[in-house]
């Protein structure tokens, strides 16, 4: 199956991505191959199978275990570009509608 | 033998000697450095964070890794050096916690000397993909590692160290080790804790280890293996034990689906397991002839699988929290998309893209579950494979070390270059590449085994007798045999 540059432009948009309009078509071609690549999954038989769940055998799921290790505040924060008084900055979320 | 000389040993006479008080610690750590790094680091750029203070400042005198010297893939989070997935957005990032393989292996006495080169994230299968430029093959310098762990591979290839750490999400391990000619294990699912490794495809991820030794493998594996509290996925119950490497392998079968390399494969890549498989039956195992599905499947299965998970992972470098910001963005929105696009580099941004369109509305049907059902297929091949042999012998990839920039302008290409070697990770089983000569060219040339779950004491029984019978080794006055050092050319 042929993936077009709107449709490009479409996955970039739910991937965060911005890909620059020289790069589209390049990128339309190269997904398009490797779709074109996994549709021979296709000639196998899977009617009759399930789909394979994350945990992989021998990995039951468990609950989390906490233990009481913490990570300060400031060293958590002081990997971010921006932040203050135990925050994280950013630009603004919502619009001031009511100034 | 004198401490410049040190490097030359293997992790487990280089522990006896500190522990004995023979060798003094920093010589141990340091002798790669002051030996093999002055002739070889600045052209095969294998290191991509290195300290001296960091390296001085654990000084172990006891465990069974005692002054081992390792180098830790750029992917697995330590704190004493940066972890930056080889990525411009995790650009000088350094975690505020260990991983629990560093833990375990600091635990041991190792010495985390650096990280290694990869490629971005670890998607790839060259190690061209990294911010920092690439790494090259110490066998041949203008060819590739291989990868992703290009750089731990090479490390140990040279000498830096005896043991190294990667990760092998579908073959990044044991490809590498292939093309560096030195012994790559990628564990059984679950056997080593993820807990601090950058998540890439998480039902697939493995952290594994380089060693030029069978035993430096065991005794890497039995320090690391095990469950951990801090990682859900790993296995329950106690690691198997692999202390019995040296056992042989006499009334062990070994599977061999030559069907696989009919075609597509070198001939020299085919020779060099061939003559292995004779090896392995002269030292007392059995040849078991069967086919088995095609490795395209695999392929097909993994590249949509991993890019569906490595989308979801990846979806947590936003330029907020660590790493990357991109500096001029008016909204939150333009804040996300900027950093990503300036901070992703091409091959991760693709794999992004086939990700996130394989799991979106009107395609999740007809590419991820198609693919999780093509798994279970694939799972079922390898449960009935081991019900008739102990292991499956087969290639770690279809080709010798590939030049600089051959396969970087196809990323299919360079997709299947992984194709022996990523039907271990779906089916969540180990797999171990060993080293059995050199080409015609010199080049190194590798065999891939490859177990059912909990199988790695087979597989190291079986590299112990390939590495013994070695064609190419030589004898360094030490007990354990030698795969040829690269050479200057």
């Amino acid at each position: 199956m042929a993936i077009d540059r709107a449709e490009v432009e479409r996955i970039a948009e739910l991937a965060r991505l911005e890909i620059a309009p020289e790069r589209m078509g390049r990128m339309a071609t190269e997904l398009s191959a490797v779709l074109e690549f996994v549709a021979a999954l296709g000639r196998l038989d899977l009617a009759r199978l399930a789909p394979s769940t994350f945990a992989p055998a021998g990995t039951p799921l468990r609950a989390d275990e906490l233990d009481d290790r913490r990570i300060p505040a400031a060293e958590a924060l002081s990997a971010a570009t921006e932040h203050d008084d135990g925050f994280f900055l950013v630009p603004p979320i919502v619009e001031n509608v009511n100034p | 033998m004198s401490a410049p000389e040190a490097w030359r040993l293997s992790a487990t006479a280089l522990a006896a000697r500190v522990r004995g008080g023979e060798l003094a610690v920093d010589d141990a750590v340091e002798a790669g450095w002051r030996g093999p790094a002055g002739t070889w680091e600045a052209e095969v750029r294998a290191v991509v964070h290195a300290d001296p203070a960091a390296r001085a400042a654990a000084r172990p005198r006891e465990g069974p890794l005692a002054g081992v010297p390792v180098l830790v893939k750029d992917n697995i989070c330590t704190t004493d050096y940066p972890t930056t997935c080889a990525s411009r957005i995790l650009a000088g990032y350094r975690p505020p916690y260990d991983a629990t393989v560093v833990s375990r292996l600091r635990a041991a006495g190792a010495v985390v000397v650096g990280k290694g080169n990869m490629d971005e994230f670890a998607m790839g299968s060259s190690t061209e993909y990294s911010c920092y430029g690439p790494t090259r093959n110490p066998y041949d310098l203008d060819r590739v590692p291989g990868g992703s762990s290009g750089g731990p591979a090479a490390a140990v290839a040279y000498g830096l160290c005896p043991l190294a750490l990667g990760s092998d999400t579908g073959g990044s391990v044991r490809q590498p080790a292939a093309f560096c000619g030195v012994l790559g294990l990628k564990p059984t699912y679950g056997r080593f804790s993820r807990y601090g490794l950058v998540a890439f495809g998480s039902s697939l991820d493995q952290v594994g280890i380089f060693a030029r030794h069978t035993g430096d493998l065991a005794a890497a594996y039995a320090a690391l293996a095990g469950p951990d509290p801090l990682d859900a996925t790993t296995r329950p119950g106690e690691a198997p034990d692999v202390s019995g490497w040296r056992a042989g392998v006499t009334g062990l079968s070994f599977g061999w689906p030559a069907n696989l390399w009919r075609e597509g494969v070198d001939p020299e890549v085919v020779g060099g397991l061939e003559e292995a498989a004779a090896r392995l039956e002269r030292s007392g195992a059995t040849r078991v002839t069967f086919d088995f599905l095609p490795g395209e499947y695999s392929v097909a299965a993994y590249y949509l699988v991993a890019t569906a998970e490595a989308s979801s992972n990846l979806a947590r470098f936003d330029g907020v929290r660590y790493g990357f910001r991109h500096a001029d963005s008016a909204d939150l929105r333009a804040l996300y998309t900027r950093t990503r696009s300036e901070g992703f580099g091409p091959e991760v941004q693709r794999r992004i893209l086939l990700g996130t369109y394989a799991l979106s509305a009107g395609y999740y049907d007809a590419y991820y579950l198609t693919a999780q059902r093509a798994r279970t297929r694939i799972r079922e091949e390898y449960r009935a494979a081991f019900a008739r042999c102990d292991f499956l012998m087969m290639p770690a990839a279809p080709s010798l070390p590939f030049r600089l920039g051959e396969k970087i302008e196809d990323p299919l290409a360079m997709y299947l270059s992984d194709i022996f070697t990523i039907g271990a990770n779906l089916a969540g089983i180990p797999g171990l590449s060993v080293p059995v000569g050199l080409s015609r060219a010199g080049l190194p040339l590798a065999v891939q085994m490859l177990g059912p779950e909990d199988g790695e004491p087979v597989l190291l029984r079986a590299a112990a007798v390939l590495e013994a019978g070695g064609e190419v080794a030589r004898l360094e006055g030490e007990d354990t045999p030698e795969f040829a050092w690269p050479t200057k050319r």
